[in-house]
């Protein structure tokens, strides 16, 4: 038994034949596993999903009660049998609820990663190393340029910023299912005690952080006549708020931005961030690298992103590493850059 | 070192010009001497020390990264510092002698070490400075010592933010700032009133020039053609030259770009010719232009002289260079600058008949009396008296016949009315990731029209755009490209380009050359995306016959 044996690419996705389901497919399936809530991976319309307790109840959040025929809980390191294959999720570290999905046929075990970070983030179970024989990667940040700094320092530079400008609020773009919850628990370790302010969009899925029981402190929605009051102060926004008419209503607003792409400075001034902050929920060069090899797998697939580094780099380890061009993923990294997609188009390869 | 990483980043990153001008007074008013002087240098592009070139960079850090890793990640960045910067392996703490309690990296190590240790310890040095800055520090350290410097602030600014320690106006800082060197103790000394104000020693000093605003037509009706003076728009380089006489009496020539930059030792032959005017000292303000048998070359000509770092003899002969004056600023001591132009430019012509020198001529007027007369000779200059010249002109100049002469870009007094451009539909056949601004996206993009090939209709490359288009757009075709890729050549992705599938984009420009270099024998000049057209078919893209016309309307006979 080989990994291209239990699974294909195919145009809706990663597909198992032995147990007949996708895993985070593009279009609507009989069958979906799916690894974690970004609106790239978990996709509405399928007739049964299995997925985390916190992933079903994100997509509740997103899509509606109805998002899908069926739902079934997979609980972190459960054994479930289908079609006589066992299939388990594992704690993945990207965001709450976040899932590695590991299928096990034959004496053969495939970890697919979904997306991933190894670095520290108090709002979700941190990633667990699951061992396999092929593994199964993203690569958005697989280039070597890329290397996380710690958040904490980032985070400090946020708050130096405010003291230096205590005039101008200072707008935080970042995504709104899990970024934007891990900002608020790290400004709160760094002692911010005042209420952290949010836009309106980020309001469900803050709640339900605090509802899955994540301690955030005081989260206040931004109203309309406060945005030029509020001077000094962290207001967590959609990335693509910044650039909206929203965001000129605060005085002189400092426009800081979180994501892994701030490491490039182009992209910083392509976003008219004053403020970058490099902060990521996905694995930098050395994370990726260092998972790959500890997983002592002996086959890496790159899902999606900056493929052929890292393709090139695992084939110099040993390691037979193909990339599979997956056309669909890493929307919650880009999504700052691409404000208005119709809804449901997933990209146009597809159609 | 950190303290000017830190200014740096910030101000790369920070679009107000109030706020630059914050940033910059903080630092100079909180940082001792000589490190401001030093800041201020680096800043103006003053520093004065050999660059490192580029490829002693790319050797260090192939000494330490995968050369595939390292091109993967400079083809993705799109920058030489920044990628060495980022890729730079973090040493090992004994190693950067962190613990040691060794004080840090300070900017005027850097450039004395610079001035004075030969280039053999170049490298062994530059790593081990590499080695105690983080990423910030790196990529100001590396941009400073390539001579690459870029954070969007002007000499002009960062002098501006000196004054503001004292409340001196720029342009006082600037009518003493040619007798000063780096580290400047005596600018910052005078502005902070401890001391007397320095001598301005400079015989040939630069003035900083007056730019035109764009204008459309229909903003003309709202002006008077009766207060304005019209001119061609000539498409060269915007020069000023310089003469004057230093404490010995000797004479002295310079010439300067737009932006100050002294490049008189890039135009001998012009340098040459001018510095044996009769008059003692002035101040020309014109286009440098290249002429062969009187005619003014398009600026593709022009282009290929810039292109040279050292000029040879021959190049000097196949490439001359003129002058063609606009104004007129100063003469035998005398700023004229506070003259009306109708006044200036008397003074001007006089000047021009006056030096009877081949390398120097006057840019004429163009006469009008209606709008619609300027109009027609905006459209055709080759009949309204710019003859043979007509392929270099870009547009016409306005400007009012009583403005004086005043620095930087004021609102009124001048216009620059652009020709035009022209337009083609063409297919999106390659893209390369960009530099710079862009750079990260795959930004760059050939494109090319149809003509007869041998089984058929073929697309043939006639050109590369890489600008005008919006944020979005942009991420839109950085997408559209991901997904439509059918080849990789190292960095240049091939697109899918057929009949009926492929991206067409409209495409506008300035002039149009014949080329040797480029496959289709057609040169287009800066051209941009106008629009993308989502909406149309590749087959009714264009076809090369349509440039090959424009080519033969504009050659002149
Ligand atoms: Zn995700
Ligand atoms: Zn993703």
């Amino acid at each position: 038994m080989r990994g291209s044996d239990l699974l294909k690419t195919t145009p809706a996705g990663l597909y198992c034949a032995a147990g007949n389901f996708h895993i985070d497919p593009l279009r609507p399936v009989k069958r979906a596993l799916i690894t974690h809530g970004h609106s790239d991976h978990a996709r509405a319309g399928h007739d049964s999903v299995l997925a985390t307790h916190e992933t079903l109840a994100i997509m509740a959040a997103r899509c509606g009660a109805e998002f899908a025929g069926t739902t079934q809980t997979a609980a972190y390191g459960e054994r479930i049998s289908i079609d006589g294959l066992t299939v388990s999720f594992h704690p993945a570290g990207h965001v709450l609820g976040s899932a590695q999905i590991c299928i096990e046929s034959k004496g053969l075990r495939v970890v697919i990663s979904g997306d991933y970070k190894t670095m520290r983030d108090p709002t979700c179970a941190p990633f667990e190393l699951v061992p396999c024989d092929v593994f199964i990667s993203e690569a958005t940040f697989g280039l070597p340029v890329f290397r996380h700094p710690d958040a904490a320092h980032e985070i400090a530079r946020l708050i130096d910023s405010c003291r230096l400008f205590p005039e101008r609020a200072h707008l935080v773009g970042a995504y709104s299912l899990g970024k934007a919850q891990r900002i608020m628990a790290l400004v709160r370790e760094a002692g911010w005690e005042r209420p952290i302010y949010i836009h309106g969009t980020m309001e469900k899925l803050t709640r339900l952080y605090e509802s899955e029981g994540i301690d955030l402190g005081e989260i206040v929605r931004v109203t309309g006549p406060e945005r030029p009051k509020l001077g000094g102060e962290i207001v967590i926004c959609p990335p693509s708020a910044l650039q909206e008419l929203w965001s000129r209503r605060f005085h002189e607003p400092v426009p800081a931005f979180a994501s892994g792409w701030m490491r490039v400075r182009a992209r910083a001034r392509q976003r008219g961030v004053e403020l970058p902050l490099v902060i990521s929920d996905h694995a930098d060069w050395d994370e990726l690298c260092e998972t790959v090899l500890a997983t002592g797998c002996s086959e890496l697939w790159v899902t999606h992103g900056e493929e052929d580094a890292l393709v090139h780099w695992a084939t110099g380890q040993g390691l037979a590493a193909r990339p599979l061009h997956l056309i669909g993923y890493g929307e919650e990294e880009v999504e700052d850059l691409e404000p208005e997609k119709p809804a449901g188009e997933a990209g146009p390869a597809l159609i | 070192m950190n303290r000017l990483a830190e200014l740096l980043d910030r101000l790369s990153f920070e679009p107000s010009r109030n706020n630059k001008l914050r940033l910059m007074t903080d630092y100079f008013r909180s940082t001792p001497d000589p490190e401001r002087g030093y800041a201020l240098a680096a800043l103006t592009g003053a520093l004065a020390f050999q660059h490192a070139k580029p490829g002693l960079i790319r050797a260090l850090i192939s000494e330490r990264v995968d050369p595939t890793l390292f091109y993967m990640s400079y083809d993705y960045v799109g920058d030489l510092s920044e990628t060495v910067a980022l890729l730079w392996p973090e040493p090992a703490k004994d190693e950067a002698g962190v613990g040691h309690n060794r004080p840090p990296l300070a900017l005027s190590e850097v450039v004395t070490t610079l001035a004075t240790s030969g280039k053999l310890h170049l490298p062994s040095i530059l790593a081990r400075w590499l080695d105690q800055l983080d990423e910030i520090g790196r990529w100001a350290l590396l941009k400073l010592i390539t001579g690459s410097l870029r954070v969007g602030v002007s000499a002009r600014l960062a002098k501006t933010a000196v004054g503001d320690l004292g409340g001196k106006e720029p342009n006082e800082i600037e009518e003493v700032w040619h007798g000063l060197a780096p580290p400047y103790i005596d600018l910052f000394a005078w502005v902070e009133g401890r001391e007397a104000r320095p001598e301005a020693t400079d015989p040939a000093p630069f003035r900083p020039p007056m730019l035109a605003h764009p204008i459309e037509e229909p903003d003309l009706a709202a002006l008077n053609p009766e207060d304005f003076s019209a001119e061609w728009k000539w498409d060269g380089i915007r020069m000023q030259v310089v003469a004057g006489h230093d404490a010995n009496g000797k004479r002295v020539l310079r010439m300067f770009s737009r932006t100050g930059e002294e490049n008189t030792h890039a135009f001998p032959d012009l340098a040459e010719a001018l510095a044996h005017l009769p008059a003692q000292d002035f101040a020309i303000d014109g286009e440098l232009l290249i002429l062969r048998e009187g005619r003014v070359q398009p600026f593709s000509v022009l282009q290929q002289r810039l292109n040279r770092k050292t000029v040879s003899a021959k190049h000097l002969a196949d490439f001359p260079a003129y002058v063609r004056a606009y104004d007129l600023l100063s003469l035998n001591g005398e700023d004229l600058r506070p003259l009306a132009f109708r006044d200036r430019r008397k003074r001007l012509e006089a000047f021009v008949a006056a030096a009877n020198e081949p390398r120097l001529d006057l840019s004429p007027l163009v006469h009008f009396k209606t709008w619609e007369e300027l109009a027609a000779a905006r459209a055709d200059p080759a009949s309204a008296g710019a003859e043979a010249d007509a392929a270099a002109v870009e547009g016409v100049m306005l400007k009012r016949v009583d403005s004086i002469y005043v620095p930087g870009r004021p609102k009124g007094p001048w216009y620059k009315w652009k020709r035009d451009p022209f337009n083609v539909d063409a297919v999106m056949m390659y893209a390369q990731r960009g530099h710079g601004k862009r750079s990260s996206f795959y930004s760059d993009y050939t494109f090319g029209v149809w003509r007869d090939g041998e089984s058929g209709d073929e697309l043939v490359p006639v050109g590369k755009a890489y600008s005008g288009i919006t944020d979005e757009e942009l991420a839109r075709l950085d997408r559209y490209v991901r997904n439509h890729t059918i080849n990789r050549f190292g960095p240049v992705r091939e697109v899918e380009y057929n009949s009926d599938k492929g991206l067409v984009l409209e495409i506008a420009f300035e002039g149009i050359n014949w080329s040797s270099r480029h496959k289709s024998g057609i040169a287009l000049r800066f051209p941009r995306i106008n629009r993308i057209r989502w909406d149309k078919p590749p087959k009714d893209a264009d076809r090369i016959g349509v440039l090959e016309a424009l080519l033969k309307e504009r050659e002149p006979a």
